[in-house]
């Protein structure tokens, strides 16, 4: 354990900053953030071993107008430390962390993508996200949110990342995608092989990048809560419960615990619809067909229950800011509990289908072992990280919505390959089917939504028949929500791991930065090195289990 | 030469009655529709009930290419590449509105609605649309095609 104290001994430069989550926050000159990082992460007291985030930010009025922010996280103490460097336009250069974070690498080439920072040392700093037909860096205040860049057929093939070896007539290139049928829409993989053994591989991202970012900051708090939805699009709720918690916190409020509890079940029932459709894929990536129909009925029934809760099936924006817009219908614990009762029976099904199965074994086991120092290295959170066996799990390491009261089990894997991805995920959804049965046990009737002026439009009878209901009415509705000053890195365990918001507020009703911190970002850049050393077939039986989707990889 | 004339016209309403109720689909599913779209392939749906259940991911062995999702710049020239691989006669259905107009990206890097680089002959309404919804524009194109008229509108950019 360590205080800010020690950190200002060892660095008396630095500068300590008082920011909205209470996160030990410094701000680091710009040229000593490498020097700083080692320190943080070598130094035993502090032992900040994952990089969990790291992002650009434009301030266009200050003089060092482009800053990074780097979260760090301790897996042992469960500290968490955020550092920021900042440098001046026009042409920003910072020292890249990635050889001290090897997770680093797609963070930094990310934040040079969008904002131009360059960090000077990284091995490979490339546009990732957009390609080299782009002009100028899109998430600076000053570029238009709508400016597009054509593109032709030739830039397809302009951006092939460069081949790693030299050319020779052993070995061939092959490319995967964008559109292929293992590649899950758009992913693009490029292998040079040798036989069927991977030599060396590269990816290309960015098949999917929406903008959510740009987007957020065009628009008002409550009508981020849509575009969230498509982040992680398996598991739509768990992302408007990770936002509208950040924003909760920042406004200082706590949600009903009637809520709080129906949150806990859908969100649940999400994670298993998002485990699902992983497990479902993946087999069928490797060619059994079975276990997808299978899985996929239950999969309908939990559909059935956001339908009657909320009128959507799979992009469902059920969470508002403050709690829910009206309650749940009468007949949720009957259509709840039919769910509870349905499940179980296939997924023993699907587990006697796969867990006795030679040939599922062959296939899976031992291929994509990951060990838990690598899958802390690259920042990887969640199910894949938990198969490495780290029973890391943002439930129970930070309680929120009365986790840690539920009686419930963190499974690990202990070889941290894709059999171990399967069974960890497998294991997870009979977890949350107990912790749904709990949650269900305990809810009670209540208010849904926080008593809050700031949040709820007033009563009709004051809009129609007093003055200040209507101004107030029409405040609320034409501008939205004031959001107090400040910053706030807000996290909750999403489908794949740990889901990220940071926002920073400037106190009007639009956010300046809100920063995804996507889950399955940090394990797709690991992904590549994988690759090397297995055969090409072993390279698509184990992204599957990685359950990477590209709405929240891309964003 | 009378019969002749009978005699083609005949074979044309087979030979649409037949591709109207055989599509052999290509699931372009870039993002959320794609989950949906596995959806309706499923069992509870059923698309094989309309006879287009055999989803080709060969462009060359498919007739419909069913884009789900958004498609954004850097995937433009890959649709378009698609599109073109794909043999006479072909139709494409726009799922959703990120497909048929961008939807509420109106972003940099977001393609405007498909329309920009490929022909559509069905839009289909919805952030996703329901099953029912892609059931629905699916037989519509079917009606189209077996009244042979179905061609959709030129796209606006040549790549």
């Amino acid at each position: 354990m360590w205080t800010s104290e020690d950190l200002l001994r060892r660095f008396p430069d630095l500068k300590e900053e008082a920011v909205l989550d209470r996160m030990p926050t410094f701000r680091v000159p710009g040229e000593r953030i490498a020097e700083v990082a080692r320190f943080v992460k070598e130094d035993p007291a502090f032992g900040m071993d994952m990089m969990v985030d790291l992002c650009g930010v434009d301030y266009p009025d200050r003089a060092e107008r482009f800053e990074t922010v780097y979260h760090f996280l301790s897996t042992q103490s469960l500290q968490r430390l955020r550092l920021k460097a900042a440098a001046p336009a026009p042409d920003p250069v910072i020292p890249s962390i990635t050889a001290v974070y090897p997770g680093a690498d797609w963070f930094e080439r990310e934040a040079f993508d969008l904002y131009g920072i360059r960090y000077a040392g990284h091995p490979n700093l490339k546009r990732l996200l957009l390609g080299d037909y782009f002009q100028g860096h899109p998430l600076r205040k000053d570029y238009p949110p709508g400016k597009r860049w054509p593109v032709t057929t030739d830039d397809v093939y302009r951006n092939l990342p460069a081949s790693g070896e030299a050319e020779d007539f052993e070995t061939m290139v092959i490319n995967l995608g964008p559109s292929h049928p293992s590649m899950h829409g758009t992913f693009r993989v490029l292998a040079q092989i040798d036989g069927e053994m991977v030599l060396w591989a590269d990816t290309e991202i960015g098949y999917l990048h929406r903008c959510f970012e740009k987007m957020a900051e065009e628009h008002i708090y409550q009508q981020i809560i849509p575009y969230t939805d498509r982040l992680n699009y398996c598991s739509s709720y768990l992302n408007n419960v990770a936002y509208c918690r950040t924003v909760e916190a920042m406004l200082g409020i706590e949600v009903p615990e009637r809520t709080q509890m129906i949150r806990v079940i859908l969100g649940e029932l999400s994670r298993i619809m998002d485990h699902m459709v992983c497990v479902g894929t993946n087999v069928v990536d490797i060619g059994a067909l079975t276990n997808f129909w299978y899985l996929f009925q239950p999969r309908e029934e939990i559909y059935g229950v956001l339908e009657a809760v909320c009128g959507s099936r799979l992009t469902v924006s059920a969470c508002r800011i403050g709690g829910m817009l009206t309650d749940v219908p009468g007949n949720f614990r009957a259509l709840v509990e039919h769910v509870l009762k349905m499940t179980p029976p296939l997924l023993a099904d699907v587990d006697r289908l796969l867990t006795a199965n030679t040939i599922f074994h062959e296939r899976t086991m031992g291929v994509g072992a990951v060990t838990p120092e690598e899958a802390i290295a690259y920042g990887w959170t969640g199910p894949c990280l938990r198969a490495s066996g780290v029973p890391y799990d943002v439930r129970k390491a930070y309680p929120y919505y009365h986790y840690d009261e539920f009686d419930w089990d963190i499974p690990v894997g202990t070889a941290g390959d894709a059999f171990d991805r399967v069974q960890v995920r497998m294991e997870e959804m009979r977890q949350s089917l107990r912790i749904v049965r709990q949650a269900l046990d305990r809810m009670e009737p209540g208010p849904v939504m926080v008593d809050d002026p700031r949040l709820n439009l007033p009563p009709k009878t004051e809009v129609y028949n007093t003055m200040e209901g209507l101004i107030y009415q029409f405040e609320k509705v034409m501008f939205g929500l004031k959001v107090p000053k400040g910053e706030y890195y807000g996290f909750s365990e999403g489908g794949n791991g740990e889901l990220g918001f940071y926002i920073v507020s400037d106190g009007t009703t639009k956010p300046h930065r809100v920063k995804v911190r996507p889950p399955c970002f940090a394990i797709y850049q690991y992904f590549p090195k994988m690759m090397v050393g297995g055969m090409l077939a072993d390279a698509i039986a184990t992204l599957g289990g990685l359950n990477v989707i590209a709405g929240e990889l891309d964003r | 030469m009378l019969d002749d004339i009978v005699l083609t016209t005949k074979l044309d309403l087979a030979a649409r009655w037949a591709q109207g109720n055989s599509f052999w689909p290509f699931p372009f599913g870039t993002a959320c529709c794609a989950l949906e779209f596995m959806s309706i392939v499923s069992s509870h749906y059923d698309l094989s009930r309309m006879g287009a259940e055999v989803v080709r991911f060969s462009p060359r062995q498919a007739d419909l290419m069913i884009v789900a999702g958004t498609v954004v710049d850097k995937m433009a020239p890959v649709i378009k590449t698609i599109y073109d691989q794909m043999t006479e006669p072909k139709w494409v259905v726009a799922m959703g509105v990120c497909a048929s107009t961008g939807g509420f990206y109106r972003a940099y890097h977001v393609m405007q609605g498909i329309d920009e680089i490929v022909p559509v002959d069905i839009y289909v309404p919805g952030c996703p649309p329901t099953p029912e919804g892609l059931f629905y524009g699916i037989l519509r194109l079917r009606e189209r095609v077996m009244r042979g008229q179905s061609r959709g509108v030129a796209p606006r950019v040549d790549l």
